[in-house]
């Protein structure tokens, strides 16, 4: 009898139908307004890579180790450097990083011994070109630069 | 029997592979009689990366992020599953710290693998709204996850040996906010859905697939357990301490979708039981056993399965003594459990069959590989 009532007065239907008047109250508004409104991503968060230089002089901290290059399971990056005769050292001389096949892993970020490389936290790496996807030194050491569109 | 234009004939109905109830590029063809499926063939492969193949040419470290993109919804379990295994063949155990922040989010990745696979089973059965709930969920855990290790989805957070980022300052107390936050969620699912009367009705007495066809089929997870088997690797061979925990399997009869429904609702409240045991009592200690970084295991096999939440998630590894290993295969839940769609959906309407397909769970990236 009160299972037959029930199912007469869409008990059933009309507690879900609670359930999603409930949600309706716009402190449970989830969508972010992505380009107006931008996500802060975690301090851990492993985007466009950044090949770090030292603030006071500006020189690389890369030492050309080229352990990156080793530690990356796509096969990446290419360092190539000058042996300096006077330090005794290498010094850097390009440094190409392809993000297109990168899946951004941080092995090459774990792998670096002088924390040069880097995995920020900026996430817009699109380009109009294949070749725009694969970064130089100096784009490395600078960051990406995304198109600001205005009308 | 000579056959007019009137007589019925067997319709062969192609579904995907880009049909959105397929979960993925699964194409299923469908032989028909009238609304009555008479049989069905699937065709897989769209999806084929050869990730096992890569792993000939990679170190051992460095295929683990590519077990990520198998299973991309549960990426943390994939990762789990290739560790252990690489972690037996090498003779290493991970130290306690470790195993226990793996139990965590090992956890909290059944509960996101399951929302999704919630919002989309109930999107596929006409039911819209619950998607928007469990998205919303499942983006608390994907945070927690990129607080964790810089990455929401394919996370790469598990290295063999241990871990690679010691917790952040806030671990805990989010997780604890978490599973506090969480439970309420699934009740209002439940109120959503589970006494609805449509929801019912698509679901109960569909698909049904009893606990001998399961075991015939070697059909696991969620799916075996809503036929009545109490088995779950986490109980039955526990891996990463899982002995530990207080956790029930939950189990259900009559092996419907309304069931395997029913199971993974309570699994996910079980899953939070055990993230809320693991979090009050993580030991203090180093994040990462001894592991040599030239990695070069001695020859010889292993093979190390996980309860991940579609089933179990088996990695099995022959090491020929060098850097790369020598084959990879992985036992993957989707494509076993997918092996039984053909008896479920014989004699079911076509509606029935994305119901059918939608309770089996099952993730593309993970069948093709
Ligand atoms: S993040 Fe991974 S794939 Fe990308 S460059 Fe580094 S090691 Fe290679
Ligand atoms: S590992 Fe670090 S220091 Fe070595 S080459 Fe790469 S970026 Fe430079």
């Amino acid at each position: 009898m009160i299972a037959l009532l029930k199912k007469i007065l869409l008990v059933d239907l009309l507690q879900g139908l609670w359930v999603t008047f409930r949600n309706q109250h716009p402190k449970h508004l989830y969508t972010e307004q992505y380009p107006l409104e931008r996500p802060k991503v975690a301090e851990r968060f492993r985007g466009a890579p950044r090949l770090n230089i030292n603030p006071d002089n500006g020189e690389t901290l890369c030492i050309s180790c080229d352990l990156c290059a080793k530690a990356c399971p796509e096969n990446l990056i290419v360092v190539t450097s000058v042996r300096n005769e006077q330090t005794k050292r290498k010094d850097l001389t390009t440094f190409t990083y392809d993000t297109s096949r990168c899946m951004f892993c941080g092995l090459c970020e774990d792998a670096c011994p002088v924390d040069a490389l880097e995995l920020t936290q900026d996430f817009e790496l699109a380009s109009y070109t294949r070749e725009g996807l694969i970064w130089d030194r100096q784009m490395l050491e600078e960051g990406p630069k995304p198109t600001r569109y205005t009308r | 029997m000579s056959q007019t234009f009137l007589d019925s004939n067997e319709l062969v109905l192609n579904m995907g592979p880009q049909h959105p109830s397929t979960h993925g590029v699964l194409r299923v063809i469908l032989k028909l009689d009238g609304e009555r499926v008479n049989g069905t063939e699937c065709v897989i492969g769209y999806l084929h990366r050869g990730v096992e193949k890569i792993a000939e040419n990679r170190t051992y470290q460095m295929f683990a992020p590519y077990v990520d993109r198998m299973d991309y919804v549960a990426a943390v379990s994939n990762g789990l599953g290739y560790v252990l295994a690489v972690e037996r063949l090498i003779n290493v155990e991970a130290t306690p710290r470790a195993q226990a922040v793996r139990v965590i989010l090992t956890e909290l990745n059944r509960i996101a693998s399951h929302l999704l696979w919630l919002g989309t089973h109930a999107l596929d059965i006409g039911a819209i709204t619950p998607l928007f709930y469990t998205l919303r969920e499942r983006e608390e855990v994907l945070k927690i996850f990129e607080n964790y290790c810089g990455a929401r989805l394919t996370t790469h957070a598990f290295r063999i040996g241990g871990l690679q980022y010691e917790l952040y300052d806030g671990f805990e107390r989010e997780v604890n906010a978490f599973c506090d936050w969480f439970i309420p969620k699934v009740d209002e699912y439940e109120e959503l859905l589970t006494n609805n009367r449509i929801w019912r009705e698509r679901l109960i007495g569909v698909g049904i697939l009893n606990a001998a066809d399961c075991k015939r089929y070697g059909v696991t997870g969620p799916v075996l357990r809503a036929s009545g088997v109490a088995w779950d690797l986490r109980k039955a061979q526990p891996y990463c301490g899982y002995q530990n925990y207080e956790f029930d399997i939950p189990t259900r009869q009559n092996a419907d979708t309304y069931d395997r429904y029913v199971v993974r609702m309570e699994e996910m409240r079980q899953s939070v039981r055990i993230v809320r045991q693991a979090v009050g009592a993580i030991p203090d200690g180093p994040i990462k056993a001894k592991v040599a970084k030239v990695l070069k295991p001695p020859v010889g096999e292993a093979y190390v399965s996980i309860e991940a939440p579609k089933g179990e998630l088996g990695y099995y590894i022959v090491s020929d003594g060098t850097l790369n290993p020598y084959r990879v295969r992985v036992r993957p839940p989707s494509l076993i459990n997918l092996q039984a769609l053909d008896q479920m959906v014989r004699g079911a309407l076509v509606a029935d069959v994305v119901a059918i397909i939608g309770t089996l769970d099952i993730v593309l990236g993970e069948i093709d590989r």
